[in-house]
């Protein structure tokens, strides 16, 4: 019964996998799941090794006891429920901030965020059975729950986010005890599942919508250098988990836009490079006198 | 069909429709923003505003202010050589990852360099603590007499020889035992002014269940009047009695010069 519309899910990519090969249809996707692999990894050789190489977690961490490292989205919410933080957290944050401004902000969701591997793994299957798209939730809905977020410490004094918030949850559960984590995790997917596709990192997380506030400055973009060979496949488009960033750097050649994908929204995955059978789009650190260095 | 797909849509030309969309967009954004922000809001009235039995780590600011300033990094928790600390989970009754501890289980053991204090990024665990003694993590509530041994008339008293403030903190106070006539009682007795809520006393009340308990100290101590004086302590401030004493005369019967 269903073969038809497995057919349908599973044929982004195929072409690229014929094309390119596997590894290279997957070589961005591999590299991002290491990361993220590796950023629990490392925060986990400490209790479970005994090498303590970094301490904490996302929120706020110490690497080898000198290199402080604080969340700019928790250090806000601090800040605007009327505390001070200890110079610490402060350079800290100075070096976090720091990092996303250079490679891009939303480089947090899809080469560090825990709950990216969840989500991915959501928008996969509803790929794989072709499910339709679901409730049209605006994916500016996450600017106005972002204002929310940080107006109400400003009212009641607590960071009312972390109540809820399933990556700094489900981060802090994977290395201090994981209890009922699950549960969250759940949450997030079906949400995706069956509710509204890129549901959650697309159109509901705030951290998202700050780490897209923190995007402008950087030079690491994905760029659609050779558009001209676009076939028109869409393969990009139903894989990018936010696939407005792509259409002005594609399409927009005549209005005079592109090809450096600068939408906010853009997480910086590189999954389009590899599932784009003409090679159409590369990473590139992209300097002001348009001179580029492709990664 | 292709050639429409091909071209991107033209701003200038949808203006109109844009403007509709981005009210209607916003509405619908605010609106969640609004119902998310209120759920939260709810959820953190309704919880217990101080978790009863959850002692928050030494220096720990007024729940609060903690509340505004703890980031949930756990580096506290990291830097405890007793494993004493750990974060709340999503089941448990604390805020979600904020740092705490279960006296009956593993009290604090009041290192005296404070290593959790000085690992806090924040200072939602004040620096200004440095003194481990002068720690308030909650107060020692001897709140069962029906069954503490020393109420009983017993010699238990293992509270007291365990108690790190030992005979400031808590100090054995003696009284008659009526149920024999003839025998003391020896009370453990709290002092608030010295207890710091480290949970040794919990923690080894051989009872089964603890007769003395480590509780908020917002919950359990007693404040009086400013305008209330005690006679015994002005008088001992002044060196003499406050007000000059009429009874100089030996007793005898009202009213008349014996």
């Amino acid at each position: 019964m269903k073969m038809g519309t497995l057919a349908k899910g599973s044929g982004v990519g195929k072409a690229a996998r014929e094309t390119k090969g596997w590894y290279l249809a997957h070589k961005w996707l591999l590299l991002r799941r290491f990361s993220q692999v590796l950023t629990i990894g490392l925060f986990l050789l400490g209790p479970l090794a005994g090498v303590w190489f970094i301490e904490g977690n996302l929120n706020a961490s110490l690497i080898l006891d000198k290199v402080p490292l604080t969340d700019p989205f928790l250090a806000l919410q601090v800040w605007m429920s009327g505390r001070e933080m200890e110079s610490q957290a402060v350079i800290g944050l100075g070096i976090v901030l720091g990092f996303y401004l250079l490679v891009g902000g939303r480089v947090f969701c899809s080469w560090v965020c825990p709950i990216n591997i969840v989500t991915d793994g959501a928008a996969w299957l509803r790929r794989f059975l072709g499910l339709p798209k679901g409730v049209g939730l605006s994916r500016n809905t996450r600017y106005w729950i972002l204002a929310a977020v940080f107006v109400l410490p400003a009212i009641g004094g607590q960071l009312y986010w972390e109540l809820i918030n399933p990556v700094s949850i489900v981060h802090r559960g994977l290395i201090f005890g994981f209890g009922l984590s699950w549960v969250v995790v759940v949450m997030v997917f079906l949400f995706d599942l069956l509710v509204s596709s890129d549901g959650w990192c697309g159109r509901i997380c705030p951290m998202g919508a700050m780490y897209s506030l923190l995007t402008p400055a950087s030079r690491l973009r994905v760029s659609a250098v050779k558009r001209q060979q676009c076939n028109d496949c869409l393969d990009c488009f139903k894989v990018c988990p936010e696939p407005h960033v792509i259409n002005p750097a594609l399409k927009g050649e005549e209005l005079g836009l592109g090809p450096n994908i600068l939408n906010i929204n853009c997480t910086n995955c590189g999954r389009c490079i590899d599932v784009c059978a003409p090679n159409v789009f590369e990473f590139a650190i992209n300097f002001s006198d348009n001179s580029r260095i492709k990664l | 069909m292709d050639e429409a797909k091909r071209k991107p849509v033209n701003p200038e030309e949808q203006k109109g429709v844009s403007r509709r969309v981005f009210i209607t967009d916003s509405a619908r954004g605010a609106g969640v923003a609004l119902l998310v922000g209120t759920g939260l809001w709810s959820k953190a009235e309704t919880a217990h505003p101080i978790p009863l039995r959850e002692i928050r780590p030494p220096g720990a600011l007024p729940e609060d202010d903690f509340l505004g300033r703890c980031i949930r990094c756990g580096l506290c928790v990291r830097s405890c050589p007793y494993d004493t600390l750990r974060l709340s989970r999503v089941e448990e009754p604390g805020v979600v990852g904020t740092p705490f501890f279960k006296a009956r289980e593993i009290p604090c053991e009041m290192c005296e360099d404070i290593p959790c204090v000085k690992a806090c990024p924040t200072g939602a665990l004040d620096k200004e603590l440095t003194d481990i003694e002068k720690a308030k993590m909650g107060l020692a509530v001897l709140s069962d007499h029906e069954t503490c041994l020393n109420y009983l008339g017993l010699r238990c008293e293992v509270c007291y020889r365990v108690c790190p403030v030992i005979d400031k903190a808590i100090t054995l106070e003696r009284s008659q035992n009526r149920r024999t006539g003839s025998h003391a009682m020896f009370i453990p007795t709290v002092h608030s002014e010295h207890c710091t809520g480290c949970g040794k006393c919990e923690q080894s009340c051989v009872l089964t269940e603890a007769a003395i308990n480590i509780l908020p100290i917002s919950l359990v101590k007693g404040e009086m009047g400013k305008h209330y004086k005690l006679g015994w302590v002005e008088k001992e401030k002044k060196g003499a009695p406050l007000v000059p004493s009429i009874l100089n005369k030996p007793l005898g019967q009202w009213g008349k010069d014996p």
